[in-house]
């Protein structure tokens, strides 16, 4: 009894999280453009979708975005979490801390500081600094992915490599990269996410020129969302889902 | 695995650097949100060859922020009346070239030399309207004639207000006969005291701009205050719903097109407004957007069906009894502080 | 696609200097034969200070100055007194506030009591809902868990902006739920427009950051201990409030972290939910920069906001040493 309990609850919570995504997927089908009343099924939204160029080049100005500023984060984050977990103590506290500060600063602070060192610097905002300030914003997660590994790894065999005559780059490609690599990865896509779903940093770094999918939603919502919007969420969210199950297909096949 | 990363990152440089760079051919042009018929767009890439960069913005604020801090980003922008007065004020625009601009003869004589453009140097009307009470006559008890019915308890949680504080203030100036240009503190305390009133008595339902045109065609509430194109726009959905002008008065407004000081491309954005001046393409977006038009020779085009729509072209003694807004730039932190106790109440 | 005027050639300056920034720091790993690689976390370093700290430095310098960049105090007397600008230019267009009944001004003060208040059970309703669900996933019995993470997740894959305003269509007076219940030949009900739908599109986009943190530290918990508990005569009751919550505890501190800090600056969900009738501290922050174009009392606004989360950061930190805070995902 108590367990039939348990799992009610937990399907009622996973319902409250579902009911607005299906309602969201089944209105994309809705022939009319009113979001109360069912019209019959219709693909045209999705039609209309292909044929709007504003959403067509939002979704490119996200996807890239995304995918940039993840691929530069990583970047910029592993090489942080080695550098420094190999730092002292006192140094290595300051960074971590430093590191933290944009994770907890809310979302419409950091996006009010960027917005005011752009103006200051007289860096026209676009499609740059939105990129800018996305990497900013997925540094940290990517270090904090990283750190674990490099913590769980034996600190000699760096050591090691280089006394049996590898190159300092040698040993980082070959011993240490290859040992944080699923903590690296954890971070890109880590980043990926945040990037695709940010809207409040975006909307103050950017200028109404480039606008990604959040930003192009907020203008929209004023006017009433047209059924258009959740065409493309439904097919993004079926892409994400296809994404993840063959993560983790590849995922169990190298557990296997 | 690292180099096909790169590889894929140096595609994807490229592959935005290509579509980098301040094009020859470009005008970018920042109007309000849906706000042209994007047919008119097509057509004049397809007549001129030069590229349309079309940017929306939902408050006049936004933009004026936008076009200051960001100066070059903009060739031709769509500012109402009281924003053109203040980008004139603060040296954002610059005069237009009339010798490029054939089409503007065609602007209706009353807009010629309007209070915010006297010398009509820096702007040409793009559409004008009013602003007045979008209700539903399902809801209503009588016909809907006065500011007064926003403000009575019979329609508690059935009202629609601008959130926009010059707009929603100016509404309550009217109401009170005061002038919506007011900088009378006394008669502004006023104003707000009656929205913070009707606030509190619970008649408003929700503070919002574009969303309501949707929510009163669906009938979410009985009475909204809107603009009079949204209104005919909801009218045309719902044969249920009525426009009033209220006979206490109230804001008619233009939207200019006007071309920032530091714009890149000031010639293509001279054709570009002399495009949407051009009789048929500014009667393909008046149909469009059924907003007034300040284009004699469209509204010929148009013919009856626009005469006789008195929600787009209202007798002269309605626009008589209605004001422009004008530039308050110098009471702005009031208008802001008092909308700010108007939100704030509860 | 042309759409993208940005410049080309500031794709590869950054490029560019990516490269300097990685060649760099191998010629320096070169030079040192290795011995300090602390030299890779420079590039991040120089970015840190480019983008967290310089832009930080901004936000100080105009909560500190006026429109004309000279120092003042007023942006926080504003804060305290949200008139105190207005009480200036009412005495210099020869006006009494006092007569015009214009006292000491809430608004900001207000606003931000109420965010706190709303983030306070926003977090409450989250950690009420989101702890059994935690417990129950983590269930040792229970085969399923790990996949029910995911589903947790996914969610938020959907743009939060489109997740709430999902949440209007079914919220509204002629929307599903009202739909369905005149079809059942009950009365609508107003569910919109007022801070319970507010509320309930916060518990909804933050529930799952109070699940997973929990969800994890429960999951890393040794199951022997509560055996152990078992063993020496605790009842199950006993076990779980004396073994289970208190070893949760750091999840649940990550938890409240992760829901209460975003949430306190939540903006948009009031407007689209609330209909903008109650303003939380971020549309307060949003309104005072953008429409009001005040960007000095913006960024006091900002800096008050930021002092107030180190400060329960500080607090939590007291609680959770370890600062599980961010190993949660």
């Amino acid at each position: 009894m108590s367990k039939f309990l348990k799992r009610f609850y937990l399907v009622l919570i996973l319902l409250f999280l579902y009911v607005p995504i299906v309602v969201l997927i089944v209105e994309s089908f809705n022939a009319g453009v009113s979001r109360a009343k069912w019209e019959g099924f219709s693909l045209r939204w999705y039609n209309d979708l292909f044929n709007s160029p504003a959403i067509i080049n939002a979704l490119y100005v996200t996807v890239s975005i995304a995918f940039l500023a993840a691929f530069f984060a990583t970047i910029l984050g592993t090489l942080a979490a080695i550098g420094i977990h190999a730092m002292k103590k006192r140094p290595q506290s300051i960074m971590m801390t430093l590191t933290n500060i944009p994770m907890t600063m809310p979302d419409i602070v950091t996006a009010i500081s960027l917005m005011l060192l752009f103006i200051f610097t007289k860096l026209h905002r676009g499609y740059f600094t939105m990129l800018l300030a996305h990497i900013t914003f997925n540094i940290p997660y990517v270090i904090l992915s990283v750190m674990p590994k490099l913590k769980q790894m034996n600190k000699f065999s760096y050591e090691a490599a280089l006394d049996l005559g590898a190159t300092p780059g040698y040993a980082l490609r070959k011993v240490v990269i290859p040992y944080v690599m699923p903590g690296v990865i954890t971070g890109a896509l880590l980043s990926f996410t945040l990037s695709l779903d940010d809207f409040t940093i975006s909307y103050f770094t950017t200028s109404p020129l480039v606008q990604n999918l959040s930003t192009l939603i907020y203008s929209e919502a004023r006017k009433g969302i047209k059924p258009t919007m959740n065409a493309l969420s439904a097919l993004m969210f079926i892409a994400l889902l296809i994404l993840l199950l063959l993560v983790n297909r590849r995922a169990s096949m190298n557990n296997d | 695995m690292m180099k096909k990363l790169f590889a894929l990152l140096l595609v994807a440089v490229l592959a935005l650097s290509a579509f980098g760079g301040l094009a020859e051919g470009v005008v970018n042009v920042y109007n309000w949100e849906d706000y042209i018929d994007e047919e008119v767009i097509a057509l004049f890439e397809k007549e001129t060859g030069i590229k349309v960069n079309y940017m929306r913005f939902t408050l006049n604020e936004d933009m004026m922020v936008q076009v200051r801090t960001s100066p070059t980003a903009f060739d031709v922008v769509f500012p109402s009346d009281y924003a053109i007065e203040r980008m004139i004020a603060e040296d954002l625009i610059q005069p237009i070239d009339y010798s490029k601009v054939p089409n503007a003869g065609n602007i209706l004589e009353w807009l010629m030399s309007p209070d915010y453009d006297k010398e009509h140097k820096f702007s040409i009307p793009y559409m004008w309207g009013t602003v007045g009470i979008l209700y539903d006559t399902t809801k209503v008890a009588e016909p809907v004639d006065s500011w007064g019915a926003l403000f009575d308890e019979q329609y508690k949680g059935e009202v629609f207000m601008l959130d926009s504080p010059r707009d929603a203030l100016g509404v309550a100036l009217k109401y009170l006969g005061y002038s919506v240009n007011s900088k009378d503190p006394v008669e502004l305390k006023a104003a707000t005291d009656l929205l913070i009133d009707q606030k509190n008595k619970g008649i408003v339902k929700a503070y919002q701009v574009d969303e309501t045109k949707d929510k009163m065609v669906k009938g979410e509430a009985a009475l909204a205050v809107v603009w009079s194109g949204d209104a005919q726009y909801a009218i045309n959905l719902n044969p249920n719903l009525a426009y009033v002008v209220p006979k206490e008065g109230s804001n008619v407004w233009v939207d200019g097109m006007v071309i920032p000081k530091q714009a890149p491309n000031y010639d293509n954005a001279l054709q570009f407004i002399d495009f949407l001046c051009r009789p048929d393409i500014a009667a393909m977006n008046t149909q469009y957007i059924e907003y007034s038009s300040p284009n004699a020779k469209a509204i010929e085009l148009i013919g009856e069906e626009y005469t006789s729509n008195t929600n787009l072209n209202p007798s002269q003694e309605t626009i008589d009894n209605c004001e422009f807004f004008h530039d308050n730039y110098d009471v702005k932190q009031l208008y802001d502080t008092f909308w700010g106790m108007v939100k704030n109440a509860k | 696609m042309s759409k993208l005027a940005f410049p080309s050639w500031a794709v590869w300056l950054m490029a560019l200097g990516f490269a300097g920034f990685i060649a760099l720091v191998v010629l320096s790993i070169r030079q040192n034969k290795g011995i300090k690689r602390s030299l890779f976390a420079y590039p991040y370093g120089l970015w840190i200070v480019i983008f967290t700290i310089i832009p930080l430095f901004l936000i100080g310098y105009y909560a500190f100055t006026d429109k004309t960049g000279a120092f003042t105090l007023d942006n926080f007397k504003n804060f305290w007194d949200s008139n105190y600008d207005m009480h200036k230019q009412l005495a210099e267009m020869g006006h009494n506030p006092a007569d015009l009944g214009i006292t000491r001004g809430l608004v900001n003060v207000d606003t931000l009591i109420y965010s706190l208040w709303m983030a306070f059970l926003c977090t409450l309703i989250c950690l009420g809902l989101g702890y059994p669900a935690a417990l129950f996933m983590a269930d040792r019995n229970f085969k399923l868990g790990s996949t029910l993470v995911i589903l947790f997740i996914i969610p938020m894959w959907m743009n939060f902006l489109l997740r709430t305003i999902a949440w209007m269509s079914l919220l509204e007076d002629n929307g599903l739920i009202n739909s369905l219940l005149t079809g059942l030949g009950l009365p609508k009900m107003r569910l919109m427009y007022n801070s319970q739908a507010v509320l309930l599109g916060m518990v909804y986009n933050y529930l799952p950051f109070m699940v997973f943190p929990i969800y994890n530290s429960l999951n890393k918990q040794d199951n022997r201990l509560s055996e152990a508990a078992m063993d020496l005569g605790a009842d199950e009751m006993v076990t779980f409030l004396r073994v289970t919550v208190p070893l949760s505890l750091p999840g649940v501190v990550s938890g409240i972290t992760m829901v209460f800090m975003p949430s306190v600056t939540t903006f948009f969900i009031p407007r689209v939910l609330g209909g903008g009738n109650t303003e939380m501290f971020g549309d307060l922050i949003e309104r005072t920069f953008l429409s009001a174009d005040n960007w000095n009392l913006g960024s006091a606004l900002s800096l008050i906001m930021m002092v107030l989360i180190l400060l329960s950061l500080t607090l939590l930190r007291k609680v959770d040493p370890e600062g599980e805070g961010g190993s949660t995902i």
